[in-house]
């Protein structure tokens, strides 16, 4: 069995005219066994910074805490939120500092940077970044994540007709997938 | 840019070194998942074409743009070309993460050691930091990089491979398209090219890696560099363009999908200082 199939995962995120939206599918399994269908992946760093986490869910957690960790540590001595750019060089520091024993997550970082500007990106487990100007996909679904955001995405999008965009793409990619679904949670900022 | 470990200082202990490097505490979880069947993942390749040659004036590094994860395409237009110091760069082949941090180590190393000696960096200098960190890690880091520049001994190349050893060349090529770019090479290249000439044979190099191999593709970047002046060329050349777009596209109307329950949360702005003084020290 895969260590990235055992929790099942789908999480995307797209940018559109001054907003991003970041969503994540709801279901966490172990393996074929569904056992809960209201999963967290997306998670709050500060009001204007996401990092959705796919992959092993401990993982996702455990990595989770510790980026918030550093990120409240970065509050207190610059007293100021970090860029989002800043954030993802740290993920990726994180990441490849377990180069030989790696945390079993891909995630995805969408964030507000400076004026206002969304900025999306995308790592491996070992934190190899991806910076994109429209729309990283990752998690058991992302072969069809990137079929469907390749064919509906648009650039410049208003954040309502993003937010269905982005909900189309992660429904009819999940439905795809065994091991994602259970309905999406969307974050448009 | 060297953030491999945040400071972790404590109150009062100053002289804690930062722990740099590699950290291997996961590994023994890492092991016993794997005794009980689960595989472990891949990472991402850049499975490339990448090449340099040495021409009248300096040298001319080139590289597609494809970053592939298996099959997957993952990013269609990534750099490949890495800044070292401002007179060398290096393309990198293999694992991504690998080739990113290793030159990205190198490069603050370069630079740290340009201010000690308030001299310009030498690509030998570059070339023994990368060869001789790759060469601790017995190829674990799989990074496969050509290596330019110019400095006061001259242009210079060379190819680095995982296991820490180099050559010195005229002109090279690695990646999954290196067998495509050296038979462009080897047919095309002689001494003294011009500039122009130059770089039309790079992107002609890579135009066959990313038409003859799977692992390459989209589009060429070329870096040019001379004497006292360098050229990025980002995306020199497009021949790959997404002709297959449907003026149509895809329209949802409002209220498209259905929603369980929404939530708005207003940002909190944060209060403007107008007439504040600067912090004191």
């Amino acid at each position: 069995p895969q260590i990235f199939e055992y929790n099942g995962s789908a999480v995307v995120a797209m940018v559109g005219k001054n907003c991003f939206a970041i969503a994540s599918d709801r279901r966490l399994g172990v393996q074929l066994q569904t056992v809960a269908t209201d999963f967290q992946r997306v998670f709050k760093i500060h009001g204007k910074l996401y990092i959705g986490l796919s992959g092993l869910a401990t993982d996702a957690q455990t990595l989770y805490q510790r980026l918030a960790f550093k990120h409240k540590l970065y509050q207190l001595r610059e007293e100021r939120d970090m860029k989002p750019e800043t954030f993802a060089s740290l993920v990726s520091a994180l990441l490849y500092e377990k180069r030989f024993g790696p945390y079993f997550c891909q995630p995805i970082i969408a964030g507000l940077g400076e004026k206002d500007q969304p900025f999306i990106c995308t790592m491996d487990c070992i934190g190899a970044k991806e910076l994109a100007k429209d729309f990283v996909v990752s998690g058991t679904a992302s072969e069809s994540l990137y079929g469907a955001c390749e064919s509906m995405y648009k650039p410049d999008m208003e954040p309502e007709e993003l937010f269905e965009t982005i909900s189309q793409a992660l429904l009819s990619s999940v439905d795809r997938d065994c091991l994602s679904g259970w309905g999406g949670y969307v974050l448009i900022v | 840019r060297n953030s491999k470990h945040r400071n972790r200082k404590m109150a009062g202990s100053m002289e804690l070194p930062t722990k740099g490097g590699f950290s291997f505490d996961l590994c023994r979880r890492n092991a016993m998942l794997e005794k009980n069947g689960l595989k472990m993942p891949g990472f991402r390749k850049t499975g490339t074409t990448i090449v340099g040659l040495v021409f009248a004036d300096g040298v001319v590094l080139g590289a597609d743009t494809r970053a592939t994860e298996g099959p997957i395409v993952a990013d269609k237009n990534c750099e490949k070309i890495h800044f070292m110091a401002p007179n060398i760069y290096c393309c990198g082949a293999g694992t991504a993460a690998d080739t990113e941090a290793v030159t990205d180590m190198v490069s603050s190393q370069l630079q740290l050691h340009r201010y000690a000696t308030s001299r310009e960096s030498r690509v030998v200098t570059a070339l023994t930091l990368l060869k001789t960190h790759l060469f601790n890690y017995q190829g674990h880091v799989s990074a496969a990089l050509v290596l330019g520049g110019v400095d006061v001994t001259g242009p210079h190349l060379h190819t680095v491979y995982p296991h820490g050893s180099t050559d010195t060349l005229p002109f090279a090529t690695m990646g999954s398209g290196s067998l495509a770019a050296m038979s462009v090479f080897e047919s095309k290249y002689r001494e003294g090219l011009t500039r122009e000439e130059g770089i039309a044979l790079v992107a002609e190099a890579i135009r066959a890696g990313i038409f003859n191999d799977l692992g390459s593709g989209s589009n060429v970047d070329v870096c040019v560099i001379t004497k006292g002046n360098t050229e990025y060329l980002r995306n020199h050349e497009l021949p790959n363009p997404r002709t297959f777009v449907s003026s149509k596209g895809y329209s949802f109307n409002k209220g498209h999908t259905e929603v369980l329950s929404t939530k708005i949360t207003q940002l909190k702005l944060k209060p403007e200082v107008a007439d504040g003084d600067a912090m004191e020290e």
